[in-house]
């Protein structure tokens, strides 16, 4: 014999370990015992092997690995004995997982000791097939658990109905075998049985339609008459908690009928005699009582209409409501929210205590009082309920003010029955918790604001009045940024003045220093910084008296640090010195974003459009492929053709130039990074309104002859060029979002998932010279493999020759690319080239896809390669 | 249904787990470090519910050990603090006023009582005294096969002696 193995007692062991002082100590007790149980296992020890399996348990229990003692388990069961197979069983109920393949070995022996002759036995087998078994054991032994709820003692008869639960949710299909036998428990006297018997009928129920008309006609009044006795019962000393004879058994008969009742006058009209007996008569002073009594009025708010029961209910909830007991007040909350769809009314008047409940202590009920006044409201009473949880949301502590300004955004979003309501309770909101606020909350403030043209006015004022108290709420301070940059002249001159006013006096260069303060102060954000350097250069023409000051503080940030902001001072100093003829029409008043697209945006999926560009522009090593006259073409365009832009396209060109990517530069070259939400919003923010070009590739290709016409200005702009070919390029970035913003309208991802889904193209990659578009779909039933047919457009005046494709992926990606349609790509659109492929996502639903590209081809003989990455693909692939 | 049991100290060690749906090992581990994390921290006079991915966790504490019980939105939370109080009156009657020592010497114990009181997450027995009855003859036929094996060895132990002499 191993002379470990018959070593320490189970005793000893855990004493051992409980005197380790450290981590490290009690690492090293359990290493030593499972080096010692691993040898006994592989001397195949019979004599301590359920000693040694007891341990292990000890061991798991403390979070070791001990998957290597599973075949013990099976081994301990297989033996003869009792003692050995209770350990065994219970070793297998607390390694072993159902997922596990391991425990199909252990059906024969499952199966032999149902069919043992100690009961004791059959009980263990039945407890483990009740906990743990898998889909197949639940069919291979079903005729045995089904035999055993007939067995002689009640003992086996109520482990085999709960075991016949577990069955028939693993296997639905084996419900109807279970009807008629767990029908006839239902005249069981032994409380074990009922209460198992029933909770096998109601779930039998859930799983069957079948079962549930078949219990409803026959055991109805049967099951009626088992509650009047048991509400009837004199005290019952084995069954009794708190004067209740077994609240458990009550309980399950109340669940059972509340389904039974459900849908059926015929059944509810039967059951409301006694449920108005249990609601009167039951003791609500201990929980025994108050759990049944709960159960209660579940049951009456499912069963069909009974006016006076439900007035009884609703006062019990009442009751609860005021309860000085925790629990009981938070299942009051609860069980009035089911309540609510049944009577909206009733619920109504218990208001006031719900909102006291929303000011709790506990975190539990502050929550559910919250989802229940967020029911609670609508037309009528928005604008007390809003005033009371904008008050309550200064009082409340740090962690509840997310859920609590999330809940409240939604109900002004919702029920704002006019604008100015709606853009002051946001105000307050923004100021209290501004932090706390999704992006896409203050994206629709401005949304609304926009579209508000007789409260510009009235919204810049206070914007600015609360930006004067609350400036360190980042997302306030953007919608104020943004507000002062638009309507910077309704701010000083008091237009639009409403009578609740109070009127203001404020400078060109208050509102100036707004915006320098809200640069400068070094816990504003890049959007924010951002956002203010747009709102500067648009003050710049609407306050002539300040635009020297402007002028200054736009170049302090030539040196910054952020990309970003280095490339935004320099370009929007340039439009300031050089481009005076054309900047009035650069900066004119944002045009009314539109309300239905913003909104069809939200509902849809978020496809990540900017980062395409971006993170291609990244990739490319400087000055290779990407012609560095394309990042300036924009203002190139303008400066070379005499005829200042229209103002429509304008807008187009404001989108190109502002539209630049926000996401921070210091993020390593290469990393496909999501896009932040708020960059992209910001994007389109900018951009609807306008009229989308119908193809981006004709102005490009203008913009490149043009460019070539006029050669003088280019290198005129030669070292903005260098600049800008750093960083993020506006051109590139423009028709992704485009397409985007009509994509929104499409109907989102998630439906379509089901078969064969259908995803919206989207422009892979983009240069001025290469486009990369990919038709996405999928193969029904396989939701791992993507199809991408890649479509190259050739967006230059020359042909490319020996066009090369070629990608790669990361590991959790498999690639399968098929050969392209041509290697000639003809000029300036003229056709495309295709390519196919497949990828295989072996994280599906975790990762999403990305994919590292690369282009070469000639033109002229002469060789360029493009690289990059794309990571704008959906989400779910 | 319940969908697992757990029992952690107040220093947030696991003195028993019970699972009743598929949670993979991993998940175990990270389910049990999330929730004594949210159970442990809250103070005395707060309600016995947490809600949890979707899920409600009723926990009683009693001494120095949690009692938490996964269970569905819909189902009854007092009657689980019931059940729970069930289990805990159960235990003391096994073990004589039980301890949070009595759980970690004879953790294979409690987990046979409340497999008695347990199946497939539903109640099986309301009686205590049915519980206790069907937990002892289980512990006797143990100790009847114990003395068995031990009277055998002994035979076999005379009968090397004699045959030695």
């Amino acid at each position: 014999m191993n002379p470990f193995s018959s070593g320490t007692r189970l005793r000893d062991m855990i004493r051992a370990i409980r005197s380790c002082k450290t981590a490290a100590e009690e690492r090293a007790v359990v290493r030593k015992e499972c080096a010692a149980i691993r040898a006994a296992i592989s001397e195949n020890d019979q004599d301590y092997r359920h000693r040694n399996l007891a341990k292990l348990m000890f061991i798991h229990m403390l979070g070791y690995p001990t998957h290597f003692g599973q075949m013990e388990c099976l081994k301990l069961i297989a033996s003869s004995g009792f003692p050995e197979k209770r350990i065994g069983y219970l070793g297998l109920m607390l390694l072993l997982d159902e997922r596990q393949e391991v425990l199909m070995l252990v059906t024969n022996s499952l199966k032999q000791d149902l069919n043992h002759s100690n009961q004791y036995i059959i009980g263990l087998a039945l407890c483990a097939l009740g906990n743990i078994c898998s889909a197949e054991m639940a069919r291979d032994l079903a005729p045995e658990v089904e035999r055993l709820l007939q067995f002689r003692d009640p003992n086996i008869r109520k482990k085999a109905a709960l075991c016949s639960i577990r069955i028939i949710k693993k296997v639905p299909d084996l419900a109807e075998n279970f009807i008629n036998p767990a029908a006839s428990l239902l005249r069981e006297k032994h409380h074990g049985v009922l209460i198992t018997g029933i909770q096998l009928c109601t779930d039998l129920c859930k799983v069957s339609s079948e079962a549930l008309e078949y219990f409803r006609e026959k055991c109805t009044e049967g099951l009626v008459k088992t509650l009047k006795d048991m509400a009837n019962s004199p005290y019952a000393p084995e069954y009794d908690i708190a004067g209740i004879t077994d609240p458990f058994l009550h309980i399950r008969l109340l669940k059972l009928l509340r389904i039974l009742g459900q849908g059926d006058a015929d059944a509810s009209d039967c059951m409301n005699d006694i449920l108005a007996q249990v609601a009167t008569k039951i003791e609500s002073n201990k929980n025994a009582g108050n759990a049944i009594l709960y159960e209660c009025v579940g049951t009456i708010m499912s069963i069909e209409d009974n006016g006076g029961l439900r007035v009884l209910a609703i006062n019990i909830l009442g009751r609860f409501l005021s309860n000085r007991d925790n629990n009981i007040r938070y299942v009051a909350l609860n069980m009035l929210m089911k309540a609510i769809t049944v009577d909206a009314q009733a619920v109504q008047r218990h208001r006031a205590t719900i909102l006291e409940c929303v000011k709790d202590s506990d975190a539990s009920i502050r929550k559910k009082a919250l989802d229940l006044v967020y029911l609670l409201v609508n037309e009528s009473n928005v604008k007390p309920l809003t005033k009371e949880l904008i008050e309550y949301l200064e009082a409340s502590d740090q962690e509840f003010k997310g859920v609590l300004t999330a809940k409240i955004c939604s109900l002004v979003e919702k029920f704002s029955p006019e604008k100015i309501w709606y853009i002051d309770q946001m105000l307050k909101v923004l100021s209290e918790a501004g932090n706390f606020v999704k992006d896409e909350v203050w994206h629709a403030l401005i949304v609304v604001i926009s579209n508000a043209s007789d409260l510009h006015g009235y919204s810049v004022r206070a914007l600015y009045r609360a930006f004067q108290t609350s400036a360190e709420q980042e997302t306030l301070v953007r919608v104020a940024v943004w507000c002062i940059g638009e309507y910077g002249d309704m701010l000083v001159n008091n237009v639009g003045m409403l009578d609740i006013e109070e009127p203001i006096t404020v400078t060109e260069s208050d509102a100036v220093d707004a915006l320098e303060v809200s640069i400068k102060r070094h816990n504003s954000d890049l959007t924010t910084k951002a956002m203010a350097l747009i709102a500067l250069l648009k003050l710049s023409s609407r306050f002539p008296s300040c635009s020297e000051r402007i002028k200054d503080i736009i170049l302090q940030n030539k040196r910054s640090f952020v990309l970003e902001l280095q490339q935004r001072s320099i370009e929007f100093n340039c439009i300031l010195q050089k481009h005076q003829n054309i900047r009035s029409a650069l900066v004119e008043r944002m045009p009314v974003l539109d309300e239905a697209t913003f909104s069809g945006r939200r509902a849809g999926s978020l496809p990540t459009s900017v980062s395409t560009s971006t993170g291609t522009a990244r990739n490319l090593p400087n000055g290779i492929a990407k012609p560095a006259a394309a990042p300036v073409a924009d203002l190139l365009d303008l400066s070379s053709d005499d005829a200042p832009a229209p103002s429509s396209s304008g807008g187009d060109f404001l989108q190109d130039l502002l539209g630049v990517d926000l996401s921070p530069a210091s993020a390593p070259p290469g990393t496909s990074q999501p896009p932040k939400a708020g960059t992209d919003v910001l994007l389109d923010l900018l951009s609807i309104g306008t009229s989308p070009p119908a193809q981006s590739s004709s102005p490009a290709s203008n913009i490149l002859s043009s460019i070539q016409d006029d050669k003088a200005s280019l290198a005129n702009l030669n070292g903005l060029a260098s600049l800008t070919s750093l960083s993020p390029n506006a051109t590139s970035a423009s028709p992704a979002p485009m397409m985007d913003l009509l994509d929104g309208f499409g109907p989102s991802p998630q439906k379509k998932e089901e078969n064969g889904p259908a995803y919206p193209s989207l422009v892979a990659y983009e240069s001025s010279t290469l486009r990369m578009t990919f038709n996405i779909s999928k193969q029904p039933g396989n939701p791992q493999t993507t199809l991408i047919q890649a479509i190259f457009t050739n967006l230059s005046p020359n042909v490319y020759n020996d066009f090369l494709f070629q990608a790669a992926v990361p590991k959790f990606l498999q690639l399968h690319l098929d050969p392209a349609s041509s290697n000639t790509l003809p000029a300036s659109g003229n056709g495309s080239i295709t390519q196919s492929m497949k990828v295989t996502n072996s994280q599906h639903g975790k990762k999403s896809l990305v994919m590292r590209i690369r282009i070469a081809y000639k033109i002229n003989n002469k060789d360029v390669l493009e690289e990059g990455q794309v990571s704008n693909f959906p989400r779910d692939l | 249904m319940i969908h697992f049991v757990l029992l952690i100290s107040r220093q947030g060690k696991v003195r028993l787990t019970k699972w009743y749906s598929a949670y993979s090992q991993k998940e175990r581990t990270k389910v049990i470090r999330e929730l004594s994390g949210l159970i442990l921290t809250r103070g005395p006079k707060l309600c016995n519910f947490v809600e949890w991915r979707g899920l409600r966790v009723v926990y009683k504490r009693y001494a120095s050990l949690y009692f938490c019980m996964c269970i569905d939105e819909d189902d009854n939370e007092l009657e689980i603090l019931e059940i729970i109080h069930h289990y805990v009156e159960v235990l003391d009657r096994y073990f004589g006023s039980v301890c949070e020592l009595d759980l970690i010497y004879n953790f294979h114990k409690a987990y046979f009582i409340l497999d008695e009181l347990l199946i497939a997450g539903e109640l099986q027995e309301p009686s205590k005294r049915t519980v206790a009855r069907l937990v002892a003859a289980q512990d006797s036929l143990v100790e009847t096969a114990k003395e068995q094996t031990s009277s055998i060895t002994n035979i076999i132990a005379q009968a090397a002696n004699t045959a030695s002499l």
